[in-house]
């Protein structure tokens, strides 16, 4: 069958909402856009559990302590799930990761801003995985098979992080002035990177036309961004705080929240490497590789030996 | 610019990354690729949860504990290793199930029963 009819035969399965899985014919371009972006939401997950990682051992009791703990385990499990679904597509896992470490793969920009007090663990939870969760949601009910699937698996552990977050906020909002002030701190510096998790506005954006027609997207970049706006805005004031925007307001005509303009400079700036934190993010995923290395041939050595032995006997 | 990408029509998994054969640039072998299949309960089928790589079969389902049962999703873990899966091509799947298609005599709807035969 010529390209061009499989090509029609592919958009009309899309169009009638027929999932796409990894045995069947997509176009080139199809499969190359998943690879990037499901490995890239991969990398976020990993290089995500830095930042939280920072606090794990200072975290201020033992309840928060095991809570980050078992939230960072969760990030480890979601860049697996999204690791297998980019291999579906017929890249190694190991190429995967080697575009990570030379810099070819991005990650969401976000995880390059430091986590200077507790109360950004909060913030993270709150703003950050709720941002992620809003593009999740969406994603579970993308058009290729394996990633909606890991998308479904994946909003049903995340709801708990943006709770213990919202929640640790909340203690930190009605405690000591030193407390409030804190969280106050936390937000201020989280929410506008958190607005940029959704990438740039839909008229900058290259790739979202073609994403919304094969339906690896269904809401736009502003669509989500509008959105996330709206609930943090509620939810805000039961913290008894408020975001940094002079210019958010409720717009009763357009039925959403108006907000102020996003500095796109400094988005592109962290995404071409000169965040706060690029380089030591991504030092610590190299040095991490590295010195696990030894591990990964030792229990490789180990399942040949103990294979050739079950041979012989 | 260099193109990554490889195209396989004819199997979930590419081959040489279904076993253990996958050998990098340095000669080293990576680790297989394993399906992990659950149960949720006691008297369910197993299910097909998702895959992983682990050096062997204990190393699997060790890894398959810690990532797909964290919630106590499970009470029994399957692990096999992907080369060992084989599956039907979808290019085939017009003829291989379209013979089910003009069969409705099969369901048990197909048969008008009068009202008095109750419950068959």
């Amino acid at each position: 069958m010529p390209v061009k009819d499989l090509e029609q035969l592919f958009q009309q399965k899309i169009d009638a909402e027929v999932k796409i899985e990894p045995r069947d014919w997509m176009p080139d371009a199809y499969r190359k856009t998943l690879i990037r972006q499901i490995s890239q939401h991969a990398h976020s997950e990993v290089v995500g559990m830095l930042p939280e990682g920072n606090w794990i051992t200072r975290a201020p009791s033992l309840k928060r302590k095991a809570i980050l703990l078992a939230k960072v385990q969760d990030e480890a499990g979601h860049g697996l799930y999204l690791y297998a679904a980019t291999e579906t597509l017929g890249v190694s896992r190991e190429e995967t990761i080697n575009d990570l470490h030379s810099g070819k793969a991005k990650y969401s920009s976000i995880f390059n801003y430091p986590t200077l007090t507790w109360a950004d663990i909060g913030a993270i939870g709150w703003l950050v995985d709720g941002a992620a969760i809003m593009n999740q949601v969406m994603l579970t009910r993308t058009s290729y098979g394996p990633y909606a699937r890991a998308m479904v698996r994946i909003c049903k552990e995340e709801s708990f992080h943006q709770r213990q977050g919202f929640e640790s906020l909340l203690v930190l909002s009605r405690g000591t002035p030193e407390q409030k002030e804190m969280c106050q701190d936390a937000i201020n510096r989280w929410w506008w990177p958190a607005l940029m998790m959704f990438g740039p506005s839909d008229s900058e954006s290259t790739h979202s036309e073609q994403s919304m027609r094969w339906k690896i997207k269904r809401k736009t970049n502003d669509e989500l961004r509008q959105n996330f706006i709206d609930m943090c805005a509620e939810q805000v004031k039961i913290l008894g705080m408020h975001l940094p925007d002079p210019a958010l307001r409720w717009n009763e005509a357009r039925n959403h929240y108006d907000f102020g303009a996003i500095n796109w400079e400094e988005f592109w700036n962290v995404v071409k490497g000169n965040g706060p934190c690029n380089k030591q993010r991504l030092a610590a995923r190299v040095q991490a590789w590295e010195d696990g290395e030894w591990v990964r041939e030792a229990a490789s050595a180990y399942a040949r030996k103990k294979q050739s032995g079950n041979k012989a006997a | 610019m260099n193109n990554f990408l490889k195209k396989f029509y004819y199997g979930d998994i590419p081959e040489e990354q279904s076993g253990g054969q996958y050998v990098t640039k340095e000669g080293k072998s990576d680790w297989p690729l394993w399906e992990v299949f659950i149960r949720s309960k006691q008297g369910l089928d197993h299910k097909h949860v998702g895959s992983l790589h682990a050096a062997d079969a204990a190393m699997a389902i060790e890894n398959a504990r810690d990532v797909y049962t964290r919630r106590m999703e499970g009470v029994s873990i399957w692990v096999v290793e992907s080369k060992y899966v084989h599956a039907s091509n979808p290019d085939e799947a017009g003829s291989l199930y379209e013979p089910a298609n003009d069969k409705v005599y099969r369901h048990p709807t197909f048969y008008q029963l009068p009202d008095e035969v109750n419950k068959m």
